[in-house]
């Protein structure tokens, strides 16, 4: 399978890369590490006029402890995030829910900023970063904004994002020494999770990312307001699906979608709440 | 587009099309066919190479993106009429049966032993994970790796 021809930039610099978007418009594409992007090209369900190889912005590539959150630059690799001592000390959720994508190959290529950019419900690191409460920091021609997650996914692959936009880093609110568990659920290990669940235990209760249960990376909120006013595991996990919308496909039906979600939301809280 | 990188240990260079993906370069532009395409949709781990040291889908990337790389082929594991300690392994261990797979498997295994010189046969697998064996012969395979790490292969 052979993409159909574009043009190729190669950019090293962020100034650089929002000047080849400003030129290009929407003709042009960001190109990171391609694990989301050329599986499209090669299939032609993308077919950009230009790609703007942001892979040498070497700037982006960072892991780094900010007091009260961790930031991390956009092109850091799932590799990076999965072998990351700053991760495992302040947001483990994050490094588990990493270790977790794809295969080794992939994580060796694909990167934090690409996985939330592409916006996939199916992927691991977007319901993650809803758990975590992380925000996005966008720098376009009008200059940097910073987005919350929760703001961020708004349709099936479609974020917050201008095309003449670029996502810089990802803030994590620390979560030192907080319970936390990451659930996913898929046939083979290298499969993308036919349902998965990230939990982040809270001073207050917990929040829930939910991956592949809507058009978008969900908060299972039914479930955070029952442990935020007591209930009990099981019946805070029995309202994990509401709110939800998944689709039925090879990998199941809707019905064994919102099945596997109470279960596996029952199973995160027992171990995010279970005591260390 | 022009391109320079290593392959192999020896630098070279082209000028490519843009979409040009980096295992039709390795094949057809340089003649390495010991790196294979199984799948072409980033599921077989059959084209898997290493880049700057760390395994990588060569259907998966584009040639231009290589630009300024390392790249090293399962070609380049040897040391001349020596076989590389992992490819020994796999052969001692009847770690193939049709052979298909073998390249990107062992591209994949070397890169797992950098990163985790002592795996237990758990981690093997799950290293393993990228890798399809259409033949099934999968217990082999992880017998030769784990051999090979007690060997000492990187
Ligand atoms: C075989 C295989 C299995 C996989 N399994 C999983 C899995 O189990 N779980 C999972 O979560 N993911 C999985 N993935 C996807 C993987 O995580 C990708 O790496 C990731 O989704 C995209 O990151 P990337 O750097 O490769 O982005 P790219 O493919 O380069 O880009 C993706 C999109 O984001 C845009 N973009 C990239 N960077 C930026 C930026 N900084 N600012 C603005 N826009 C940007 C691009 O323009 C493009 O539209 C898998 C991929 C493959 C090939
Ligand atoms: S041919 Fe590249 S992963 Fe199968
Ligand atoms: S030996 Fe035949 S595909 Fe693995």
């Amino acid at each position: 399978m052979i993409p159909a021809a574009f043009e190729y930039e190669r950019v090293d610099t962020v100034d650089a890369a929002l000047a080849a978007l400003a030129a290009h418009g929407d003709e042009a594409k960001l190109l990171a590490g391609g694990h989301s992007l050329l599986p499209l090209l090669k299939l032609r369900l993308a077919e950009p006029g230009v790609l703007v190889d942001i892979g040498p912005v070497r700037a982006l590539s960072y892991i780094r402890d900010d007091g009260d959150a961790i930031s991390i630059g956009s092109l850091t690799r799932h590799r990076d995030l999965e072998t990351s001592d700053t991760l495992a000390a302040h947001a483990p959720l994050l490094r588990a829910a990493a270790h977790q994508v794809g295969d080794p190959q992939v994580r060796h290529r694909g990167t934090i900023g690409g996985s939330v950019a592409h916006g996939d419900p199916a992927s691991d690191l977007p319901a993650t970063l809803l758990a975590l409460g992380a925000t996005m920091l966008v720098r376009g021609p009008a200059g940097e904004r910073r987005v919350d997650a929760d703001d961020f996914f708004v349709g099936f692959l479609e974020t917050a994002l201008s095309p003449d936009e670029l996502l810089v880093e990802i803030s994590v609110p620390k979560a030192t020494g907080a319970g936390w568990s990451f659930q996913k659920f898929n046939r083979r290990a290298q499969d993308w999770a036919i349902v998965g669940v990230a939990c982040q235990a809270t001073p207050t209760g917990a929040r829930i990312g939910l991956v592949n249960m809507g058009s978008t990376p969900l908060r299972a909120r039914g479930t955070e307001h029952a442990v935020g006013s007591g209930a009990t595991i099981p019946d805070a996990a029995a309202v994990a699906h509401e709110g939800t919308a998944p689709t039925s496909d090879l990998g199941g039906s809707a019905e064994y979608r919102e099945h596997l979600c109470r279960v596996l939301v029952r199973r995160a809280l027992t171990q995010a709440t279970a005591p260390a | 587009m022009d391109i320079v990188l290593t392959v192999n240990g020896e630098e070279r260079s082209a000028a490519v099309e843009s979409r040009l993906l980096l295992v039709h370069f390795l094949r057809e532009t340089l003649g390495l066919t010991g790196t294979n395409v199984g799948c072409d949709t980033s599921s077989c781990g059959a084209c898997t190479v290493h880049v700057d040291g760390e395994s990588v889908k060569s259907c998966t990337m584009l040639a231009v993106q290589a630009h300024g790389a390392d790249i090293v082929t399962i070609e380049g594991l040897a040391d001349g009429e020596r076989l590389h300690p992992m490819q020994a392994a796999f052969r001692t261990h009847h770690g193939l049966q049709c052979g298909y797979c073998t390249p990107g498997m062992v591209m994949a295994a070397v890169s797992l032993l950098r990163e985790n010189d002592d795996p237990t046969e758990a981690e093997v697998r799950e290293g393993l994970e990228g890798n399809l064996c259409r033949c099934t012969g999968y217990h082999n395979i992880v017998d030769a790796v784990l051999a090979a790490a007690k060997e000492g292969a990187t």
